[in-house]
């Protein structure tokens, strides 16, 4: 079958989603610098390249947190106890628009929007009513939520304590990652300085008050959406990691303080081995900035802990059941690169926010890998893998070579004024596109095997009651709370943002007497301005 | 009146996903159009009032929020009163299918949904401006 062209190949390079040009094959000479002590260890040691744990999921499987939410808080309160229902193990909470910009369902900017990619939150009374009936000792909680974190953290820990459950038991994650919000996910609100003093607020109140909460998730997630390569997700977010250090660090925490509490979240795109190869060498660079760079003497400040999603943008509209392959892959890439937990996206992401239906396949897909495909019963099976450790090293150099290149324009926050970071993203989502188009890239059922029958999805809309019912219950919570308890509430945050305290007491205060969150985030708007961005394409 | 034809690439809404309006707004450019992109969180006035001043031939919405059917009509509508009911209006993003009738019946010329190709976008615009013209 060969025939008389053997060394013939059916194209003249094989490159990742990302660009990166493979080799036919690699060995030995592949990873003759590379030395097993040094930069592997083994599973649970520094640098951490094989894992964080030695047992990984041998002792613990990761925890299966599917994203969700929508319309108003009873909505979303019954779509969290299905999840649960169906064996999820713990719960990550999607915001709307407004409460991610920080503005109540009734201000005019929040028309049309209030309960559709999310679920919409104003006060403490929606907050009491998301959580209803889940115990908050027993249910680990992420939430994406990031100019106004500090404040629907605070509805969070006042909803444990309504609960009977103290801060010290609760666990969880908030996003807080605010600087990639400059570089791509763009839900920003305030100027990077003061959005920074927040950041280091929190990390000090968790610290002090929520010691099992996870105070940030530094997110690639959003920057590899945006368009980034796998190289500048892994750069760029480690950037962001380094500079939340050198901010606690200077706020006056000492790092071990704090970082232990520090996690991150990660793209699983579609090429699989690269994506394995960025997790491992995620968690090499992260052990070695810390220990060696901040000079962290904790062993868990070292360790880089992760989520997971599959990728969001390589799902296809067209022929929607291939998506349920594509996060198959992606979510099996995460799980051999030791993901701590992960979310795996529904089949008709592309077109609207998910159904049951499809969100219970997605659940299924993670607990089939789990229980029956048996990759979870070693620990890193690819590690010695010659390809696999060339890739790690090469996204590693690749890496080290941005944060010089960071460093040299001052550091992150210099760098996004500048607009550095989102004229790469934009070059890097423009190639792609370009690259999809001529058919360097294949994406199956959109420029290559295309056509066959149109399936009908059932698709989940957020219908205009869920936001009448909204505002019904925002006018009766100003109606009935005590107005001087908040007015005195919000004058107490205006003074610690104009001083140095932390924002965290007085936030919790006002959230308590039932403040809403645009007038806790109208407050900090007077008081820190807002950031204006300029677009670049 | 120059040949060139003029294109803003709008955000509307709180919106925040600006992958697809950068990718548009470079293809435009690269087609020799000249490109006015808003940036992000604009409301309908501000659109509209950039179209305007801009003189702009096309207002090419991107939008993902779901929020398509209370700002979309409202930008077409907006533009009329302005006088400016010429102006090509196209709209790019997730739109469920069920939608775009309405869309199209309030005036937008073309709904691009996830997959579009960019040189196919690109042409529909020069096809549909030339023709007026």
């Amino acid at each position: 079958m060969a025939g008389k062209s053997e060394g013939a190949e059916r194209k003249e390079s094989f490159i990742t989603v990302s660009g990166r040009e493979i080799e036919r094959v690699y060995g030995p000479d592949a990873i003759a610098e590379l030395d097993h002590a040094q930069d592997l260890g083994e599973p649970g040691e520094y640098p951490y390249t094989r894992g964080i744990h030695p047992t990984m999921y041998r002792g613990r499987l990761w925890t299966m947190r599917q994203f969700a939410g929508f319309g108003t808080a009873e909505e979303s309160n019954a779509r969290y106890r299905f999840l649960l229902e169906h064996g999820q193990t713990g719960l990550s909470v999607a915001f709307d628009f407004p409460t991610l910009l920080g503005y109540d369902s009734d201000h005019p900017r929040a028309e049309g929007e209030v309960g559709k990619l999310g679920v919409a939150i104003d006060t403490l009374a929606d907050m009491e009513i998301l959580f209803q009936g889940i115990p908050l000792d027993r249910v680990s909680t992420s939430m994406t939520i990031n100019a106004p974190a500090a404040i629907l953290w605070a509805m969070y820990v006042a909803v444990g304590e309504k609960q009977g459950v103290p801060r010290d038991r609760l666990t969880g994650t908030i996003q807080n990652d605010i600087l990639k919000e400059y570089m791509a996910q763009k839900t920003f609100v305030f100027p990077p300085r003061p959005s920074m003093r927040l950041v280091t607020d929190t990390f000090a109140f968790g610290a002090r008050e929520v010691p099992r909460w996870n105070t940030i998730s530094i997110s690639g997630y959003h920057i590899r959406e945006a368009g980034a390569t796998a190289v500048q997700e892994l750069a760029f977010t480690l950037a962001n990691g380094r500079e939340y250090v050198r901010a606690g660090i200077e706020a006056g925490l000492r790092v071990d303080e704090f970082a232990p509490r520090l996690s991150f979240f990660f793209n699983s795109h579609v090429d699989f081995f690269e994506e394995i190869a960025k997790f491992r060498a995620a968690r090499r660079i992260w052990a070695r900035q810390m220990r060696e760079h901040f000079g962290a003497k904790d062993p868990r400040s070292w360790m880089l802990r992760f989520h997971t999603q599959t990728a969001g943008c390589s799902l296809t509209a067209q022929q929607p059941e291939n998506n349920i392959v594509r996060t198959a892959l992606e979510a099996l890439a995460a799980v051999l690169g030791g993901t701590q937990s992960l979310h795996t996206n529904s089949m008709d992401e592309a077109m609207a926010l998910p159904s049951e239906d499809a969100v219970r396949i997605a659940l299924r897909t993670q607990q089939l890998i789990a229980e029956e495909s048996g990759v979870v019963n070693t620990v890193d099976p690819l590690g010695g893998s010659y390809f696999v450790e060339a890739l790690t090293c090469q996204l590693e150099q690749e890496a080290l070579a941005y944060f010089e290149k960071i460093d040299r324009l001052g550091g992150v926050i210099p760098a996004i004024e500048m607009g550095f970071f989102q004229r790469e993203i934009a070059d890097a989502a423009y190639r792609y596109q370009r690259r999809v188009e001529a058919g360097e890239l294949t994406v199956v059922g959109v420029n290559r095997y295309t056509g066959g029958p149109a399936t009908p999805i059932r698709l989940l809309r957020v219908g205009p009651e869920s936001q009448r019912r909204q505002l019904e219950r925002l006018a009766r919570v100003r109606r009935e709370r005590d107005e001087l308890t908040v007015r005195h509430a919000l004058r107490r945050v205006r003074e610690v943002a104009r001083g140095r305290e932390n924002l965290m007491y007085p936030i919790l205060e006002a959230v308590q007497a039932y403040a809403t969150l645009g007038e806790i985030m109208g407050v900090l708007r007077e008081e820190f301005g807002e950031y204006r961005e300029e677009a670049i394409f | 009146m120059s040949d060139i034809i003029r294109v803003l690439v709008a955000k509307p809404g709180l919106d925040s996903h600006d992958r697809g309006a950068k990718v548009v707004a470079r293809a435009y450019r690269d087609a020799g159009m000249e490109v006015v992109y808003t940036g992000l969180h604009q409301t309908p006035e501000q659109v509209v009032e950039a179209a305007v001043q801009e003189d702009v031939d096309v207002v090419a919405i991107s939008i993902l929020s779901g929020a398509h059917d209370v700002l979309v009509p409202r930008i077409v509508n907006l533009l009329r009163e302005r006088g400016r009911g010429d102006v090509l209006v196209l709209v790019g993003g997730v739109v469920p299918e069920e939608d775009i009738p309405a869309l199209e019946q309030a005036g937008v010329a073309r709904v691009f949904g996830p997959g579009s190709r960019l040189e196919e976008i690109v042409e529909f615009t020069r096809r549909c401006v030339r023709g007026q013209g």
